[in-house]
């Protein structure tokens, strides 16, 4: 490809956020086109088929398999309670005579004259979809979901834990370089998302986790930091279902890395409002990143908005080109995390300190120094047309 | 059209990331590889059509062919060729797109009709998400709730031979009913369950499933105990494939209108060539795929194919999981240089969330190199306890020395004669003696044994362009897509005490040109001696005292040495145990000298080995 570079993740002001809330089967929608929701507001439930339970009912009468369903007390289809009898031999006589009781309640399913066993089906399981962002409702599946659409700020992060949770955001930190440690999380932080600047540390993690933050938002993590939040390594990069006492966001990755100036600034802006923030990640086929989500609870005429190809999700996907004057960031060493511009992309591939033949672009870091790095080992810093912010002090 | 009018044939992969397309022609008699193109896949959103990547890459052809290949409309290959020459006369397929093929395997006994399903399922190119057994260890719910939290393409029931007890089987059936398992792709189809297993029970699985799934009836898998018969499976697995996951996903009903052949999983169509390489040749073969997720190993050993897929090995998306199971100091133990383990699971995570990054210095490729080693080392041992032979089977002993069991791998590293490597870490290093000692280190060949590099992966391309055209494919793989290495000559064991002074190999080589070549290697050493792409050498291998070359212990080879792009390598490291120093000093300085006998890096490596 000729241009093989990695898409920079979305940060921006304003853009419509689009969120599908999609049931795992079909169901019942609760809300209706345009009402107007809120993060905890559940739009749309279905009932899961309950657990299935196996009873060798062959086994436990002491029958052969082809005479069960002659013993049977209950038919299929039948309801049952716990302990009830659903089954039963008469011995000889009137001796020896065996019972089978129900170990739950629900209904007998399957009678199998194979096997000798039976299939018992506790009741159906409810399950709920929630809103999770505030806005409005754009457009009813039905019996499968809806979609909530709003207009809103969208902070995409690079990897995260935890699933979808909501709180109101506060800064705790001063500089997108400074370290968030536990003296920056406050008794009061309870039910927020912080922001931290470069790292958070395992003290700062697990002083949060006591305060009953929701979340924290922050540059990078040291990995083995990670592995102690999470209770155990993580091999494969689809993350959102672990159980944690709040949801992490990663903004640049491992080790200490600043935050993006912009994703900084944005987020402090951003302060004192309520965001809805998911740190599920899958990087395989289908990227799936972490987000911040701040949107507005007015009413559906604050969203008369572009839709379709401006939408936030399709921004991620096509990325605009690296151009001179592109703001990009280093994403591999030596000069791995700092910012700069791109001040020449020149055409023939070029050898570098591996002795690989690569396509290189020419960047101009901040401090002035020029390097030469792979195209593959950029991405640009924007979400919104490039207008050459976010580049650090001065810019 | 028949076959000898094939003048020009078109062959796409529809990877997971990238959409890759080669021109085939016939030129002076010989099928050769003209040229390549290659796009972003389009499976996902915005597009969700697979065939928009595909016009893409094969625009890419079109602008270096100079030549029209699309139809007019873009909306289709020109088959055949125009007078005026625009067109092809075929195209063929593979894909791996959407997360390829994904099943679920369930038989009775977990180390027989289990086992063989999941070879059926691999061997057609799937990625096996679980195989569930009534022996498997896990209670009757468990095993439900597992089989409703997936939701896979299709799934492969077996179970007992012809003519035993069906009551097992049938248990097996009535989990999956409880279950109601449902389709990845598509609610509005039921999932297509394909039984292979005891034909009397064949009435009793179809009253159980019939109406819940998709129910498709082949020939038992283990007809016999000491039978496995997985050509009927694996030929269904492959329709369904075509009628079902093909049809859901975006824009393949039309991809499929414009082949001349079904589309293929990627990694069932690099089997069928590995196969066929094996076959024609009458060697053994190990080839391995590493890519950014998963690495697929093939091996045909005896004429029997196995393959298996390790879902989460691989050196982009999956690293971070190699550094899991391979445990940082195997990774470090490749490394010439000091590297603490935080900053080594940082880099790792790092190329993990940033997939596409390329190593940019010499210490991060020599990272990226290590973690491969070790990839594919993992991915090779789960290979060799699947590619067994069948369980469960009572063997006759004639030799009362020989106590094989059944059920023993069949990958004989002595006996296997070529190793070709795939995947962008292999087919990319830098210099091939990078891949070649890679390869060495990782899988640790015995004896005398030829390793090659796929140079573009075209392998997938040329397995399924192998079904129409096998001459086609025949050619273009010897001559475009192997790049021949060299050969590795590597006695097993290591010396005795009292034999450490003493050469562990001497190898007299008469090169083409008349030469004579005397090597002496020290137990640890490491040499090569070059000798060019389709040159041959006839060589005596005399390996040292409790060393053998698979003649016996201190016992003399002659054989015929192929040459490559590499040379010959000498590898007097010792096998079983390898000889790699405990020491962190001493490995580091030998790992040098290793590098250096290959001249597998630019000098610098010893500086940083060097540097304090």
């Amino acid at each position: 490809m000729a241009s093989a570079y990695t898409p920079g993740l979305t940060v921006t002001r304003a853009t419509v956020v689009r969120k599908v809330r999609r049931l795992p089967i079909e169901g019942e929608v609760l809300v209706r086109e345009g009402d107007r929701v809120r993060p905890e507001d559940v739009v749309a439930r279905a009932f899961l088929p309950g657990d299935p339970h196996t009873v060798n009912v062959a086994n436990l009468l002491g029958a052969v398999a082809q005479d069960v369903p002659g013993h049977m007390v209950k038919r299929q289809g039948d309801p049952v309670e716990a302990g009830e009898v659903i089954a039963r031999s008469r011995g000889l006589f009137g001796l020896g005579a065996r019972e089978v009781r129900s170990p739950i309640t629900g209904t007998v399913e399957l009678v199998s004259g194979i096997t000798g066993q039976v299939t018992l089906r506790e009741p159906p399981v409810p399950v709920e979809v929630r809103a999770y962002i505030h806005g409005r409702v754009a457009e009813v599946m039905p019996r499968e979901g809806v979609v909530v659409e709003a207009r809103g700020a969208l902070v995409q992060g690079i990897f995260g834990v935890g699933g979808e949770r909501s709180g109101v955001l506060r800064v705790a930190v001063e500089r997108p370089d400074d370290v968030l440690d536990a003296g920056d999380v406050r008794p009061d932080d309870a039910g927020r998302v912080l922001v931290g600047g470069a790292l958070v540390t395992a003290a700062a993690l697990r002083r949060a986790a006591e305060a009953g933050v929701t979340g924290i938002v922050v540059g990078g993590i040291v990995d083995t930091d990670l592995v102690a939040f999470v209770g155990h390594d993580i091999g494969v990069a689809i993350t959102g279902e672990e159980d944690v006492p709040f949801t992490l966001i990663l903004t640049e990755g491992f080790g200490p890395m600043p935050m993006a100036e912009r994703t900084f600034r944005l987020l402090r802006e951003l302060s004192g409002r309520e965001a809805s923030i998911n740190g599920a990640t899958q990087i395989r086929a289908g990227v799936l990143r972490p987000e911040v989500i701040v949107t507005s609870a007015e009413g559906p005429d604050s969203l008369e908005a572009p839709r379709g190809p401006e939408t936030a999700e399709s921004q991620a996907a096509p990325a605009a080109a690296l151009e001179v004057g592109t703001p990009v960031r280093v994403i591999r060493e030596p000069h791995f995390g700092r910012l700069g511009v791109v001040t020449e992309l020149p055409a023939e591939l070029v050898p570098i300190e591996t002795e690989a033949r690569v396509r290189v672009v020419r960047v101009r870091l901040e401090g002035g120094e020029e390097v030469t790095i792979p195209r593959a080992n950029v991405e640009i810093v924007s979400g919104e047309p490039h207008d050459g912010r976010g580049l650090g002090p001065g810019s | 059209m028949s076959r000898a009018d094939l003048q020009s044939i078109l062959a796409t992969d529809c990877g997971s990331t990238t959409t890759k397309a080669i021109l085939i022609e016939k030129t002076g008699g010989e099928y050769r590889l003209v040229v390549r193109g290659e796009a972003p896949t389009t499976v996902e959103a915005p597009f969700e059509d697979v065939t928009v990547g595909v016009r893409n890459a094969v625009r890419e052809v079109e602008e270096l062919a100079g030549r029209r290949i699309l139809t007019a409309d873009g909306e289709g290959i020109e088959t055949p060729r125009t007078l005026r020459g625009d067109g092809v006369d075929a195209y063929v397929s593979t894909s791996s797109a959407g997360g390829g093929l994904q099943m679920m395997v369930a038989g009775v006994i977990q180390a027989m009709t289990t086992e063989s399903a999941q070879r059926a399922a691999l061997g057609a190119g799937a990625i096996v998400m679980d195989a569930i057994s009534i022996d498997d260890g896990r209670k009757p719910h468990v095993k439900i709730q597992r089989v409703r939290s997936l939701r896979p393409d299709m799934i492969l029931l077996s179970g007992g031979v012809d003519g035993g007890t069906i009551a097992h089987v049938v248990e097996m059936a009535e989990l999956l009913k409880a279950a109601q398992p449902k389709p990845r792709l598509g609610a509005g189809y039921k999932l297509p369950v394909i039984y292979a297993g005891n034909r009397d029970a064949r009435e009793h699985v179809r009253r159980t499933l019939g109406d819940l799934v998709d129910l498709r009836v082949v020939d038992n898998i283990r007809p016999v105990l000491e039978r496995e018969v997985l050509g009927p499976a694996r030929h269904e697995i492959h329709n369904l494939f075509m009628e079902h996951v093909m049809a859901q996903a975006p824009g393949y009903a039309k991809l499929m209108t414009w082949t001349a052949a079904p589309i293929m999983p990627t990694p069932g169509a690099v089997g069928l060539l590995i196969e066929t390489v094996a076959r024609e040749r009458g060697i053994d073969v190990v080839g391995v795929d590493i890519g950014g997720a998963t690495t697929d190993v093939f091996s045909v050993f005896d004429g029997t194919f196995n393959r298996t897929v390790s879902a989460n090995l691989g050196m982009s998306y999956s690293m971070a999981n190699v550094l899991l199971e391979a445990g940082a100091a195997n990774i470090q133990r490749w490394l010439p240089f000091e590297i603490s383990e935080a900053d080594l699971r940082n880099r790792i995570r790092n190329k993990m969330i940033r997939p596409t990054s390329i190593p940019e210095t010499l210490e991060d490729l020599l990272v990226e190199q290590a973690v491969a080693r070790e990839a594919l080392r993992l991915a090779f041992e789960h290979h060799k306890t699947l590619a067994v032979g069948l369980k469960g089977v009572h063997q006759q002993r004639f030799d009362p020395f020989n106590q094989e069991l059944s059920g023993q791998t069949l990958v004989d590293l002595m006996a296997l004669d070529l190793i070709i490597g795939s995947g962008g870490v292999l087919s990319h290093a830098p210099r091939r003696a990078q891949a070649a000692l890679m390869m060495i280190d990782a899988f640790q060949p015995e004896g005398v044994t030829e390793l090659a590099v796929d140079s573009i992966f075209m392998m997938p391309q040329l397995g399924v362009l192998s079904t129409v055209h096998p001459e086609a494919a025949a050619h273009v793989f010897e001559r475009d897509c192997l790049i021949r290495l060299g050969t590795v000559v590597a006695p097993v064991g290591q010396p005795p005490a009292g034999a450490q002074g003493q050469p562990a190999l001497v190898a007299e080589i008469r090169l083409p040109d008349g030469r004579e070549v005397r090597e002496s290697l020290a137990y640890g050493e490491l040499k090569l001696v070059p000798l060019g792409v389709g040159e041959e050498a006839e060589a005596e291998l005399r390996p040292g005292r409790g060393l053998d070359l698979g003649r016996g212990a201190g016992t003399s080879l002659r054989a015929r040495l192929a040459g490559g792009v590499v040379g010959i390598v000498l590898d007097a490291r010792g096998r079983r145990p390898f000889g790699l120093p405990a020491d962190a000093d001493a490995r580091r300085e030998r790992l040098v000298r290793w590098f250096e006998a290959l001249d597998a890096y630019p000098a610098q490596v010893a500086h940083l080995a060097r540097r304090p």
